[in-house]
């Protein structure tokens, strides 16, 4: 098959994918939830209140029309303003993105790189002791709640140690590292053990393979091996997972924003949650939606670049 | 799997062999040899036992009743100390197993059941049914986790049963992937041409003859989904939108984030090891399942 018309393929079919997530979101947030008029005048409100609210937010227009109004949003971000902060959401996500960033980032490429570090090497000593022991930690990082890791993390090190900030953001240079070094510790911590029990399976899904057979018996070193022939070959579902975890920094961790008081998008979210403030809810949701199928397209695009046996198929 | 072992079974010299064991039993055998996998076999049914028990009321009865001053440290009496209210820690941390067993256990037959329902039926049907199950999964996969769970909870209120529906209805993506491309595999193999052949029809041939032979990935997800509603009960409480009084892990460990401050430990402590276990217990069994049962994996 073309590969353009593959890419124009995949491209066009991002639009079905959106049209459904909006109409997933319509359905939730203006079919089948509370009545957001009730929620923001409570119990005692009259009818003739409620009625009037339901007009300014346009909850009294037909349906067809509310969910074209979503679907617009998905493509101009205009998503109105806040319930609660009466702030245009535009502006909301613009201030939050640069504090989000500033700790996902950093937290994404350190685990990133570690884990992959961690994964070839444990490959390389497949079957030992260290590996399995290896494998059992990451299984055993994994089974603790974030929250227990977020809780003592904050008491122990910020508050007993005082090594860091408890919590806060100051977004000058020296100053912002004692706010955010802890949030990216605890991130690393909770990513470093499903990446490095997936890259590893990854790594010796390799292993097994003809071509690896095939350089051992031309008496090339373990070491070649893995790290030109197998490392090259691994990278492709690894660049793929990677790939496909950029959108959800988006949103920046819900938790980890909203202990350590960090004004990103993820706490926005939370405090969007806890109000019920729909609008700002639903815009998260959009946005997050749409990097999501974006980068689902871009990794789809790049793998059949990378790898030419999926492009026969 | 009847067919793999026929098909390696072809020798013209008639042998007697044992009676070939299905895949079932080559799991079992090969999961007892496995004495970590056992290990969390007995924690996993340890903690099941302590949940059946606790919800007919035979243990951690005194939950809810004051045995002492509010925040007393674990000591003889009290191995887990108190709570704000004077209450065993320890008796919370029992009572909450029900919630997290009854969570992963309603989340997992939910997800399993919509995820096989439509995996199947869209791998089997093809066509466009298939187009229009995929375009659904892929819709709502695309849809962060955390924002789905919120907004079905915001629905259906909060409480158990709506954690249970907002658990199940967005976890069982990845299962009906699965589902779908090994019922794809299956749909032409000769033993489901065979069944035809004897007059079977469509839904006879797909839910009595192929989904026995994908069953084993339904079990390897049981347990996968089964920790992940574990931890993701813990989330929920701390968004407040978990279960309402009554103790689980995930209330316990929202309590102590006040608590630490005063260097009140042990409610996290007690919360976080309970669940620790038992989501450990859960992982260690399910990859032991799944080397067990795929025969994919088989020999690496």
């Amino acid at each position: 098959m073309n590969i353009y018309f593959y890419i124009i393929r995949r491209m066009a079919y991002m639009i079905p994918i959106l049209l459904g997530v909006c109409l997933v979101i319509f359905f939730l947030f203006n079919v089948v939830a509370p009545d957001p008029a009730m929620i923001m005048l409570g119990k005692h409100a009259t009818a003739k209140q409620i009625l009037e609210v339901r007009k300014e937010l346009g909850l009294d227009r037909p349906w067809f029309s509310q969910y074209l109004d979503i679907v617009k949003s998905s493509f101009t971000f205009d998503f109105g303003r806040s319930w609660s902060t009466k702030q245009e959401i535009v502006d909301m996500i613009k201030n939050g993105a640069i504090p989000s960033l500033t700790v996902a980032i950093p937290a994404f490429i350190i685990a990133t790189i570690l884990s992959i570090v961690i994964s070839m090497f444990v490959a390389f000593y497949r079957g030992s002791l260290l590996d399995k022991m290896t494998v059992f930690v990451c299984v055993a990082l994994m089974s603790l709640s974030s929250l227990a890791y977020i809780l003592f993390g904050q008491w122990f090190f910020a508050f007993k140690l005082g090594w860091f900030e408890i919590s806060g953001y100051e977004p000058v240079f020296p100053q912002i590292i004692s706010y955010v070094a802890l949030p990216v510790i605890i991130w690393v911590i909770l990513e470093v053990g499903p990446d490095v029990r997936f890259y590893r399976t990854v790594v010796l899904d390799e292993v097994y393979q003809d071509y690896v057979r095939t350089a051992r018996s031309k008496g090339l070193s373990e070491k070649v091996i893995l790290f030109k022939h197998i490392l090259k070959n691994a990278m492709i579902p690894i660049i793929t997972s990677i790939i496909i975890q950029i959108p959800f920094l988006i949103l920046g961790a819900l938790l980890l924003e909203s202990f350590f008081g960090i004004p990103g998008l993820g706490g926005i979210t939370l405090n969007a949650i806890n109000s019920s403030d729909f609008p700002v809810i639903k815009a998260m949701t959009v946005l997050s939606a749409v990097a999501f199928i974006i980068f689902s397209v871009i990794t789809d695009v790049m793998y059949t670049l990378v790898d030419p046996r999926i492009r026969l198929k | 799997m009847e067919n793999v072992q026929t098909s390696t079974n072809i020798n013209f010299t008639p042998r007697i062999t044992p009676k070939s064991k299905s895949l079932w039993q080559h799991a079992w055998t090969q999961l007892k040899k496995d004495k970590l996998a056992m290990l969390a076999l007995t924690v996993v049914t340890l903690y099941s036992l302590i949940a059946i028990l606790s919800a007919l009321g035979v243990i951690a009865t005194g939950f809810d009743k004051e045995v002492g001053a509010s925040y007393m440290a674990p000591n003889l009496e009290h191995i887990l100390g108190t709570d704000i209210f004077g209450r065993s820690v320890w008796d919370k941390m029992i009572k909450s197993t029900e919630v997290a067993m009854s969570v992963g256990l309603v989340t997992a037959v939910i997800s399993i059941f919509i995820g096989v329902l439509l995996g199947s039926i869209a791998g089997y049907f093809g066509g466009l049914l298939d187009e229009l199950i995929v375009w659904f999964y892929t819709t709502v996969s695309s849809i962060p986790g955390i924002m789905l769970l919120v907004a079905i909870t915001f629905i259906m209120g909060k409480g158990l049963f709506a954690m249970y529906l907002a658990l199940g209805l967005t976890s069982w993506v990845s299962l009906c992937r699965l589902i779908r491309g090994e019922v794809m595999r299956h749909k032409d193999r000769e033993y489901v041409q065979a069944a035809s052949s004897v007059g079977c029809g469509d839904f006879r041939k797909l839910f009595v003859h192929i989904l026995p032979n994908v069953l084993h990935i339904v079990i390897i997800n049981f347990s996968l989904q089964f920790q992940v509603a574990i931890k993701s009960e813990v989330i929920l409480s701390y968004l407040g939108l978990g279960v309402q009084g009554r103790p689980s892990w995930g209330t316990m460990i929202d309590d102590s984030k006040l608590e630490l401050a005063r260097g009140v430990w042990w409610q996290l402590f007690a919360a976080s090891i309970a669940m620790f276990i038992v989501v450990l217990a859960f992982s260690i069994l399910g990859d032991a399942l799944r080397d067990a049962l795929d025969p994919k994996l088989k020999g690496k």
